[in-house]
């Protein structure tokens, strides 16, 4: 793909950026947006370890050493709450809002300046969840699926700020997605048609679809749950006519698409990443496309593979069954196209390229644990036990967390003008990577064998491998410091970045200088 | 390159976004104190929420201020046109799912909840252990720990309301032709007469929803037949409301002058949300009244 992209010679009425506080809090720059998003998303994300860390710790030995088993539910609710909602997601907002404009040859996000409300209420929305925890009767302690009667009959009177912050929460996501889906149906450049668009682009797309269809029902959860509980409402309560599992459909109509929202931009990611390194084109981009839809088509049918032991009817058990494992023949289609595409390459082994890798094996086989889930009848034995624990973070840690780090290694150049630190970054990779190990895989073993989660004590035989856990998870925490390190070391200096920082990376954001200017593609460029 | 091509319009800073998020914080932590303090002897909640109510307000009022003065000093290109029309398109979509959330919950309720609670498909032991008296009926008029009410009939107010609110969207119908043909007095006659029927829509509501609570017993916590009926009703009445307020401000602009047959997406987007808000209300007249 060759462009005639000449856009700093352009003038025009804009200048650089403006200085001072004024700049973060009045911003329309995309690029300003996106650095705020990932910052604040790196906050949340050692907020939220900070968090994991108490549990490991209390979890460390058995027996109740240092935390009551109310602040225990709190912590595990808060950090599913906080790494969702406050890390992952908008860490791939902040990706999308940094990268999709220079991706596509526009000027900025179509909305530029309800972009920056769509952050700014973010950090208040989870002021208002972590001030909860301060409060007198605690933080939600429900769990963060909020379960219904949990939430409801005996949840603390805290309750409705949860609900009112999740709801703001909601109202940014929202409109976070709208901008992305305006810029990019509306603002690719000429000749950017839709199936040159580069696949993080496209995977967004579908993203940012998936949430405006499913963050309103979550709003309408929310509500429900807060009618019950103050309001005399009985939705969840079967002595009016309710029912509490109608609560768990209703989440997981939003939930499930939701954890679609936290790996598709990932699949995105590494579809850019792999091809850079392995120096070739990506093997079956129409293919890829199709299957990220069909992943997103299918994510509306299965949310009730979550409810197998509810006692819902046989034929929707096994209607959720099987439209759940057909979610892993488009997943398997975008397995084996990385792979193709590393087949017969010029592999480099940069940090990024590390970290995709690791992702393409490390979430494969979280799918894997996620096909033993689907399948009813064994489900019974996993459910709610440590299984489903180690499952989901081997999805969410080493797939999502780990595409956001390796997307944070590839563009950091781009971002800041300035190579990064090679050496602390591997330290980084490889720490992370054992330590992860260490502290998921054993997991597995534990939830076979029958330890529940979300419970502070354990049974005796279980205390070896939860020892081995905790190390793990102190590990794989202390490793992320070095990340930090990393990036601020990056930004305040380094060994300058070329334009084209990888020599097999293609698209337009390597033919605008690094840094990229304040403002790229003022005009479009021309795409052929 | 293409030499006909328009920039497009990139704003420069703008202190509202960053106001609208601080109304979000005391609109949050307000209705959440609010709530939290019913029945108590304490009004901070109240207060906070109203000062946040008052700030996004002052925020709506600057922001679309200075966006109408962008637009009529010729700013906007037609690419940026597109991205406002998407953006409310998508906007409404987001709504339809909010409405299908509670349609969601009523339809489950009715199909599978209640029935299930009088003993159907292989619950006849749920029936028995739980509620034994209990006769899974709809509308629910006596829930299963014994409140009782009474349903809201669809002839009647229901029905007018539907006239009306159908007659609404046929006004502004009239109304779109209208400024789609510069007819400008036929414009204002058309969109006055739509806003005003929202309104008797609206206090028809009112009356309705007093007649349930005092006549009928039919309140939101007179278990689920109540509760989907005024949440269902309740947020649509929302959403009528703001569409109204939508359609005043538009009819306000095109008194003024704003607005012709070329750049008019303010009616255009107040217009789709009317519309919007009408289908919303005719699946709520079939699945919450009539059947």
């Amino acid at each position: 793909m060759s462009t005639t992209a000449q856009d700093q010679t352009v003038s025009h009425e804009h200048h650089g950026a403006p200085s001072g506080l004024k700049r973060w809090l009045f911003t329309t720059n995309h690029k300003d947006i996106g650095s705020l998003y990932l910052l604040f998303s790196l906050l949340m994300f050692l907020t939220g370890g900070a968090m994991a860390m108490v549990i490991r710790a209390e979890l460390f030995q058995p027996g109740m050493q240092l935390v009551d088993p109310h602040f225990f539910n709190q912590m595990t609710t808060v950090h599913g709450l906080v790494m969702v909602f406050g890390a992952v997601m908008p860490a791939f907002t902040g990706l999308a809002n940094w990268m999709i404009p220079m991706m596509i040859g526009a000027p900025d996000m179509a909305l530029p300046r309800m972009n920056n409300w769509s952050f700014w209420i973010l950090p208040f929305a989870f002021a208002i969840l972590l001030a909860s925890l301060f409060m007198e009767g605690g933080g939600p302690a429900f769990g963060w699926t909020f379960y219904a009667p949990l939430s409801t009959t005996y949840s603390n009177d805290n309750t409705a700020l949860f609900v009112f912050a999740v709801h703001i929460m909601g109202v940014s996501s929202i409109m976070g997605a709208i901008n992305v889906i305006v810029t990019i149906v509306n603002m690719r450049a000429p000749g950017m048609t839709w199936m040159k668009l580069p696949l993080f682009v496209w995977t967004w797309l579908i993203t940012a679809f998936l949430l405006i269809a499913v963050m309103p029902v979550l709003a309408g959860a929310v509500t429900m749950v807060l009618t019950d509980k103050y309001f005399g409402t009985s939705f969840f309560d079967a002595a009016g006519g309710g029912d509490p599992v109608m609560f768990q459909h209703i989440f997981w109509f939003f939930g499930h698409p939701e954890v679609y929202i936290m790996i598709l931009p990932a699949f995105g990611i590494i579809s850019t990443i792999v091809p850079t390194f392995s120096r070739k084109k990506l093997f079956g981009y129409a293919s890829m496309v199709y299957a990220t839809s069909s992943i997103a088509l299918l994510s509306f049918v299965v949310w009730a593979h979550h409810m197998f032991t509810t006692g819902m009817p046989l034929a929707g058990e096994l209607f959720f069954m099987y439209a759940t494992m057909l979610i892993s023949v488009p997943t398997g289609v975008k397995v084996f196209n990385w792979v193709a595409t590393m087949w017969r390459g010029s592999i480099s082994f940069e940090i990024p390229m590390m970290f995709a890798i690791a992702f393409i094996v490390l979430f494969t086989l979280g799918g894997f644990s996620g096909l033993m889930l689907a399948i009813t009848p064994a489900d019974f034995q996993y459910h709610d036990t440590y299984f489903v624990v180690a499952h989901f973070h081997y999805v969410l840690v080493t797939g999502a967390v780990f595409s956001i780090m390796a997307a944070a290694y590839y563009w950091l150049p781009k971002w800041t003008g300035n190579m990064f630190n090679e050496t602390l970054a591997q330290w980084h990779f490889w720490l992370s990577l054992v330590s992860v190990n260490v502290l998921f895989f054993p997991m597995h073993f534990v939830g076979l064998a029958g330890m529940p989660r979300r419970i502070p004590d354990y049974a005796l035989q279980f205390a070896d491998f939860n020892a081995i856990i905790s190390v793990g998870g102190f590990a794989f925490g202390l490793s992320q410091l070095l990340f930090v390190a990393v990036v601020f070391k990056c930004v305040a200096g380094g060994k300058p970045a070329e334009d084209k920082v990888w020599d097999g990376a293609e698209g337009l954001e390597w033919q605008v200088a690094s840094p990229a200017p304040y403002h790229t593609f003022s005009t479009p460029p021309k795409v052929d | 390159m293409d030499k006909s091509y328009q920039p497009y319009y990139v704003p420069e800073q703008s202190p509202w976004p960053i106001v609208g998020a601080v109304a979000m914080f005391f609109i949050a932590v307000g209705a959440g104190l609010t709530v939290m303090q019913l029945g108590k002897d304490a009004s901070s909640g109240a207060w906070t929420l109203f000062a946040g109510i008052v700030i996004l307000i002052g925020m709506v009022v600057g922001w679309f201020r200075h966006v109408i003065d962008e637009s009529m000093s010729g700013l906007y290109s037609a690419q940026m046109d597109r991205s406002f029309r998407q953006g409310m398109g998508w906007f409404i979509f987001s709504e339809v799912m909010f409405f299908a959330a509670f349609f969601g919950a009523l339809f489950y309720v009715r199909m599978f909840a209640v029935p299930w609670l009088g003993g159907s498909s292989n619950n006849a032991m749920t029936n028995e252990v739980l509620w034994p008296q209990f006769e899974a009926l709809w509308p629910l008029l006596t829930t299963p720990d014994g409140t009782a009410t009474q349903a809201m009939p669809w002839q009647g107010l229901p029905l007018i309301n539907t006239i009306i609110l159908l007659t609404s969207s046929v006004t502004l119908h009239f109304a779109h032709t209208a400024i789609e043909q510069n007819e400008r007095l036929k414009l204002k006659v058309f969109l006055g007469a739509t806003i005003l029927l929202g309104f008797v829509f609206l206090g028809l509501q009112v009356e309705e929803y007093i007649h349930a609570y005092t006549e009928l017993g039919l309140k939101l916590d007179s278990g689920i037949y109540g509760n989907t009926f005024f949440m269902l009703t309740g947020f649509h009445g929302m959403h009528v409301t703001l569409g109204a307020l939508m359609l005043l401000v538009v009819w306000l602009r095109i008194l003024k002058g704003h607005l012709d047959s070329n750049q008019h997406f303010a009616f255009q987007a107040a217009a789709w949300y009317w519309h919007f808000v009408d289908v919303v209300w005719l699946c709520l007249f079939v699945f919450v009244y009539v059947i």
